[in-house]
């Protein structure tokens, strides 16, 4: 008690509160991480999406326990139990397209939240750390997503999941025994669902939770970034206070308090109006029971994959495609040392950072939709296009990170162009593959050549206070 | 392998399911009209349960849903059933059904409505023709070689699948032309197969009428939540700045 003397918030209650304290510091907890934590005072909308995530994370945990509770993970009852659920249970419909539907928004979120992190530079130093744990958190959430897909046991669970897991098939020497080791069984079948069930429910919401107080701890010890980029804990005033910086709770509670609103209104409209949401989130063919002597016309995966799988389908060769795969998530990881460049966020960028931030997220997308349809040549080859233009967002950040010399602006236009034209030529190309190379080829002009002549790569000078 | 490459470069798009030059036309059906959902129910119980169960639903809940009264619905509707709580079953074993329609058991219908759209019922039903190479005499638009004989045939007549040759001389499907009046005028038949794609159309999702009319609520709720968390928010945030 006496250390605490000092301290005026940390005695003043009530003597139960006082006893408690001594025991137990929750007061002092609730000052380091409320009350007595400074944030940026000038966060806009983009900083809503942290605490959505984990908004989501415990409406999917609650959900989940309750989906528990009626569920059968057996080949022969989990899709009638599904469908007892959204019948016989009370309220089962409600908490099973909650459950639905906070799968597909949670991935919105985090997204979302990703991009923020793009934006302001929030990966870069002093937050590496930080960034890095939220990667592990989005590979985690990808693993968790896909197993918990496989439960209700439709036509697009078992197919999806059999695509996927073949995947691995695609590995030399250990590929086949790999699957088999993966499945516990030469096919999908009941055993697979069951170890699915087990990691789902349990191993890797407990690496989740995990992860996410890593990620918050990391988050802490930083300080968050902020929309301009500028380190407010740098400029204290005679109190220890950031100049800049404000109490997260009232304020930002209170802030995101609206945002939980707004959220809200956004996931219930879904749930009651769309749960389906068009077939994206709930897909018609899975409410089909699964038939493993039955292959769907077309096996889309989720929404949330499609940008991944058009990478592996834009090659044609299976290993080849699933190494652009795995490369296109492993490679985010790295972005804290592939974009050296001190200036954090893309307000004080140049005019072609942020061309070329907006390039990568506009191919992100375009890769979605391009996963989502069934294969054909032309969509193959948007895709291959779009795949080149997400992997030139690290080279030429890279590049970004230092002013350089028109020459080395000419020599690496050149490399990057020459490594185009090889894919490209070991592709295949035709007619229409050579008339889109316009695409990544002239964007790489863009990027690497404008420099030389123009004065689009220079960054505007950082503020000293936070903007607004 | 051979199964991913498959899956990963299919070039058949979902809808060649429906033959060229047949178009669909939308069912329209609403699963507010309960009285459309009563003849639906009628509809169905009496043509198509002798072959195809709604094994996730119980007689109770339709009984409850389609406002029918128990004793009512267990005398004329629930012919599967002895009790309420019953699931809606078929009397036909599946192993047997498997050999009689030539290796298809007729499937569970209480999903069709998600699985296939409500437009495919309502245009299934409405799309036999006679064909003789078929062992049930007819065909079907909709599901082609489909092992499901013409049932509602009483109802709707026959009617056989008229052809012409478009610009590039292939044969394109032109329209159907009645070959035997059935008891009901073509409007009628329509309707009959419209109150049973609502029918299952309701089967397939039995809250969602409920569940539309509780959002109303909910969303109303967060509104007013909304509202008093911006008042507070911007009364703390006069401090700032």
């Amino acid at each position: 008690m006496q250390d605490n003397n000092q301290n005026p918030a940390a005695s003043g209650g009530t003597a139960l509160g006082d006893w408690i304290e001594a025991r137990f510091p929750y007061r002092q907890f609730l000052r380091n991480q409320l009350t007595e934590y400074y944030a940026p005072r000038n966060f806009n909308f983009w900083y809503f999406f942290g605490s959505l995530a984990l908004l989501v994370l415990v409406i999917q945990i609650v959900t989940g326990i309750f989906l528990t509770m009626s569920y059968k993970p057996s080949a022969d009852h989990a899709f009638a139990s599904v469908e007892y659920i959204m019948r016989d249970v009370e309220w089962g419909w409600l908490i099973r397209y909650m459950h639905s539907t906070g799968a597909s928004l949670f991935f919105a979120v985090v997204y979302l939240h990703m991009f923020r992190g793009l934006m302001y530079g929030s990966y870069k130093k002093p937050r590496e750390l930080l960034w890095i744990f939220g990667m592990l958190i989005y590979v985690v959430l990808m693993a968790e997503a896909f197993m918990g897909y496989l439960l209700p046991w439709g036509q697009m669970s078992y197919w999806g999941a059999q695509v996927i897991i073949s995947l691995f098939g695609a590995v030399p020497g250990i590929g086949e025994p790999l699957a088999t080791w993966i499945r516990g069984d030469y096919l999908i079948s009941d055993i697979t669902l069951n170890r699915f069930y087990a990691l789902h429910v349990v191993a890797l919401p407990l690496v989740l939770i995990g992860l996410v107080l890593f990620h918050l701890i990391a988050l802490r010890t930083s300080g968050s970034n902020n929309p301009d980029g500028i380190e407010i804990k740098e400029d204290k005033d005679e109190n220890g206070v950031p100049k800049d910086g404000i109490p997260f709770h009232p304020y930002y509670t209170l802030k995101d308090l609206v945002a939980v609103g707004i959220f809200m209104a956004v996931f219930f409209f879904i749930v009651f109006y769309m749960p389906t949401f068009f077939g994206l989130f709930l897909k018609p063919a899975n409410f089909e029971m699964a038939d493993h002597l039955q292959t769907p016309e077309h096996v889309p995966p989720v929404w949330y994959f499609t940008p991944f799988y058009a990478v592996l389908r834009a090659i044609p060769d299976t290993f080849g495609g699933v190494l652009a795969m795995t490369l296109s998530i492993v490679i985010l990881f790295f972005l804290p040392w592939i974009d050296r460049n001190p200036i954090k966020s893309w307000r004080y960028r140049s005019f072609l950072y942020k061309l070329l931030l907006l390039t990568f997220a506009g191919a992100f997308i375009v890769l979605g939709y391009v996963g989502i349809q069934p294969a054909s040549t032309t969509i193959d080859q948007i895709g291959w296009r779009m795949t080149q233009l997400y992997f030139l967002f690290f080279v030429v950040s890279w590049i970004y990170s230092y002013p350089r010399s028109n020459r080395y602006y000419y020599t690496a236009f050149a490399i990057v162009a020459g490594v185009i034209l090889m894919f490209d030529l070991w592709r295949g190309p035709d007619a229409f593959a050579w008339a889109m190379s316009i695409v990544p080829l002239g964007l790489t002009a863009i990027f690497l050549l404008l420099p030389t002549v123009t004065r689009l790569d220079e960054s505007k000078p950082v503020p000293e206070r936070l903007t607004s | 392998m051979a199964l991913m490459s498959a899956c990963l470069m299919t070039l058949v798009p979902v809808s060649t399911a429906v033959a060229g030059g047949f178009e669909m036309e939308p069912a329209n059906n609403d699963i507010s009209n309960q009285a459309s959902l009563q003849r639906g129910a009628k509809y169905y119980m009496n043509y198509c349960l002798g072959c195809h169960s709604l094994e996730h639903v119980r007689y109770q809940r339709l009984s409850d849903d389609l406002g029918i009264p128990e004793d009512q619905f267990l005398e004329m509707l629930a012919f599967t059933g002895d009790d309420l709580g019953d699931m809606v079953k078929i009397g036909m074993p599946a192993d047997q059904a498997e050999d009689w329609f030539g290796g298809v058991a007729p499937p569970d219908l209480t999903l069709v409505a998600r699985s296939r759209g409500t437009d495919w019922i309502y245009n299934f039903l409405r799309s036999f023709y006679v064909d003789g190479e078929t062992l049930t005499g007819t065909n079907n638009k909709v599901l082609e070689n489909t092992a499901m004989p013409h049932v509602l045939w009483s109802l709707q007549g026959l009617q056989k699948a008229t052809y012409e040759e478009d610009a590039d001389g292939n044969e394109v499907f032109a329209g159907f032309e009645t070959v035997r009046e059935g008891r009901l005028s073509p409007r009628e038949y329509d309707r009959v197969a419209r109150d049973i794609t609502n029918f299952l159309d309701y089967v397939g999702e039995p809250i969602r009428f409920e569940r539309q009319r509780m959002g109303v609520w909910v969303l109303a709720f967060i509104g007013v939540f909304i509202f008093f968390a911006w008042l507070l928010k911007r009364e703390y945030w006069r401090d700032i700045k």
